[in-house]
């Protein structure tokens, strides 16, 4: 592979590699403050391959296949411009598919005084881009995508990738991160939508490997009249095995791990029509679960 | 005793690991990897199984000593439906 | 380059010791791709390595070890439909190694459950296999046909809850293939392991990997077949018995081809290879620090080749075609 660079995001590392300069050269930009080396000073846990997808796609239309150690033998090929896309949906498949020292959930995470607001839902349920919002209004962001729990602390710890942003959720943070510097490129159209990358604010960055325990799950929903419910422990266990990707292949652990955390964390069902609506109902909801 | 009775019991009481969870009961079953979902009477079940096989009639009366079942006929050919399902779990077996 | 230091670490664990950061990100990619990053970590074993390495090899173990569990828990499914019925579970490849604790076994990921069952009762452990909550997992009719008239085995059946597959072997070659193995012998000749489940007898289990690496598939995989081969061999005290036992399967040629090669690449003695196995080393170690296949013209030519032993020349190019007009691509 021609270009390629090694890169650390909360415990992890990627080798990643690209017979394209372009993606590489977007990841050396935008994780310019993480810890970054090549594949001669360090070991990497991962390694990712973005690999013309066929004969002479390297230079004519070119076209991206997102290979790796692991990789899903059916996906299909992405364009050259939305390489770095291409990046971060390799490095999130290593993640799904082979991490193994934390449970990996589909959630977001924020830190505020020592304690862990998870918010755990699929894409369009607002998590990612409400996780992006408390980042910026007090809170640390620990991740949009990923939330790692600790089998025998049972902590969460920060995996605080690049913040994906879709559609109107770019408009948002916009108005909310003055420093245009802080965005990555527009990507148009691409089978997602429109996306565009945020930088996490530096502290987010500067402390990706302080882990600290959770207090409060949220299940949100945008896009519906604010209301909130508790949720059952049992209902948030079973969503939290089909939220996590590697529940089964981590085995005993996971159960016992994911046992205790819907047993000792409140569980709460989040509707919400404004990100600031859901700032203020999250705030009540703090003070009162974690305060 | 009828020659076509079947037998029941359990491998190993270390393959299972139970925990309660909102009046439910999650089992982690080792050998598969598999977790289950129950709800009483399973739990109640298991823990009548043992190493030595015995009969469906046999495990009703050491049930009907702890719990109260309703029904005597019918609670048998429960009992028994319950005990195939579980066989075909693997958290039991039968001979 | 890459898949050649892992051959060699596998030789001489010892020689882990000399790597940089470069060599270990390299060798472990090519033994990802080659599916011993398990089997690398249990060589490794009370080596000094780099904390970065360790962790890697650690969860390569753990992977290896649910693997192994959820195997040889198939198989207990498997026996639980087929025992009562009288019909004898021989295991295959992975899962025998595990059940019956053997070093092929050891950090070995094993992927579907194999077994043999005798030709005369295919039909009625295909029943008893359905009612248990196995299903088809090809249902396209040329695809089924080809499965039933040539191959070895039944279409590949999945279990309706537990999402894991099994593979019914009626002998261990198709049945267009040359060298046509005595099935029969090798299940009156199995080894009991206690339970409801057996393996083959040490020799056979030799004869079925050779056939496999050899004889059989398009040798993606090769090299971790191959080092199966090698930890097999290592078990056998009495090569003669080998020897005889490959002849009467018609596969004395490749079980000596699979010694050779197991000795070069493995081995300590120098050995003198042939063009053909020469050939065959250059795809083996055809895995690159990426974790690529290297060698994809040559990676094309085994594939073509493993379809010519299994069908004769004229029925060849019709079967390609259909393949390739559904999409299906050599990987």
């Amino acid at each position: 592979m021609r270009h390629h660079l090694l890169l650390a995001i909360g415990p992890a590392r990627f080798r990643i590699g690209s017979a394209w300069r372009g993606p590489i050269d977007a990841l050396r930009r935008l994780y310019a403050a993480y810890p970054q080396s090549s594949q001669d000073d360090a070991v990497a846990d991962f390694t990712v391959r973005l690999e013309p997808a066929g004969i002479g796609r390297r230079w004519w239309r070119p076209s991206v296949r997102i290979a790796g150690d692991y990789h899903l033998p059916d996906a299909v090929p992405m364009a050259l411009r939305h390489g770095l896309l291409a990046a971060e949906m390799g490095m999130n498949l290593q993640m799904a598919l082979g991490w193994r020292r934390h449970l990996l959930i589909h959630a977001s995470s924020v830190e505020k005084g020592g304690k862990v607001l998870v918010m755990a839902g699929e894409s369009g349920s607002g998590k990612s881009t409400l996780a992006a919002l408390l980042g910026e209004r007090g809170w640390r962001l620990m991740g949009d995508e990923f939330a790692l729990l600790d089998f025998a602390t049972g902590a969460i710890h920060p995996f605080p990738r690049l913040v994906s942003l879709k559609n109107q959720a770019i408009d948002v943070m916009r108005r909310e991160v003055d420093d245009a510097a802080r965005f990555g490129p527009l990507m148009a159209a691409t089978p997602k939508g429109d996306i565009a990358h945020l930088i996490p604010a530096a502290e987010a960055v500067s402390r990706m490997s302080e882990a600290a325990p959770p207090a409060l799950l949220l299940f949100p929903r945008y896009g519906h009249a604010p209301d909130i419910r508790a949720v059952g422990e049992g209902e948030a266990f079973m969503h939290l095995t089909q939220a996590s990707t590697n529940y089964v292949a981590c085995g005993e652990a996971a159960f016992t791990a994911l046992h205790r955390f819907v047993t000792t964390v409140p569980s709460i069902a989040l509707d919400f029509s404004s990100g600031n609506e859901a700032d203020r109902m999250i705030g009540r909801l703090w003070r009162e679960h974690a305060g | 005793m009828t020659q076509a009775e079947r037998l029941y019991y359990r491998d190993d009481p270390d393959e299972m690991l139970l925990r309660p969870l909102d009046g439910l009961t999650l089992i982690y079953h080792r050998p598969s990897g598999i977790t289950h979902i129950v709800d009483s009477p399973v739990p109640e079940i298991l823990a009548a199984l043992s190493h030595e096989p015995l009969p469906a009639r046999l495990l009703l009366e050491s049930l009907s000593a702890d719990y109260d079942l309703e029904g005597e006929g019918e609670a048998l050919d429960n009992l028994a439906a319950h005990l195939e399902e579980l066989c075909a779990l693997g958290l039991a077996r039968a001979r | 380059m890459s898949a050649a230091l892992l051959a060699s670490l596998l030789r001489a664990p010892q020689g882990a010791g000399r790597l940089g950061a470069r060599d270990w990100n390299a060798v472990m990619a090519a033994a990802r791709a080659e599916r011993l990053l398990a089997t690398l970590a249990f060589r490794l074993e009370g080596v000094a390595l780099p904390d970065p390495v360790r962790a890697v090899l650690d969860d390569a173990c753990f992977d290896a070890e649910r693997e192994k569990r959820q195997a040889l828990w198939e198989a207990d499914r498997a026996a639980a439909a087929l025992a009562p019925l009288g019909i004898p579970v021989v295991l295959l490849k992975g899962a025998a190694y595990a059940a019956a604790g053997l070093k092929a076994g050891e950090g070995r990921m094993i992927g579907d459950l194999d077994i043999l069952v005798p030709r005369s009762r295919l039909e009625e452990a295909e029943r008893a296999l359905l009612a248990a909550g196995w299903e088809w997992v090809k249902p396209d009719p040329y695809d089924d046909a080809y499965y039933r008239q040539w191959m070895h085995e039944l279409p590949p059946l999945i279990h309706r809850e537990r999402d894991r597959m099994i593979d019914v072997h009626h002998t261990i070659l198709p049945l267009t293939a040359r060298p046509v193995p005595d099935a029969g012998a090798m299940i009156a000749d199995r080894v009991d392991l206690g339970g409801r489940l057996s393996i083959l007898s040490e020799e056979d289990r030799v004869c079925h990997a050779v056939a496999h690496l050899l004889a059989d598939g398009d040798m993606a995989g090769g090299l971790r077949n191959l080092w199966d081969i090698r930890c097999l061999l290592s078990d056998i005290e009495d090569i003669s018995r080998l020897e005889h036992r490959a002849a009467l399967h018609g596969l004395a040629q490749p079980v000596a081809r699979a010694r050779r090669l197991c000795e070069h690449l493995f081995g300590r003695a120098s050995v003198d290879l042939g063009m053909v196995d020469q050939m065959f080393v250059a795809r083996l170690l055809s895995a690159d620090g990426w974790g690529r296949n290297g060698r994809r013209l040559l990676g094309q030519g085994f594939y073509v080749r493993s379809h010519l032993l299994r069908m004769p020349p004229l029925m060849l190019a019709r079967h390609l075609w259909t393949k390739w007009r559904k999409g299906h691509r050599p990987a």
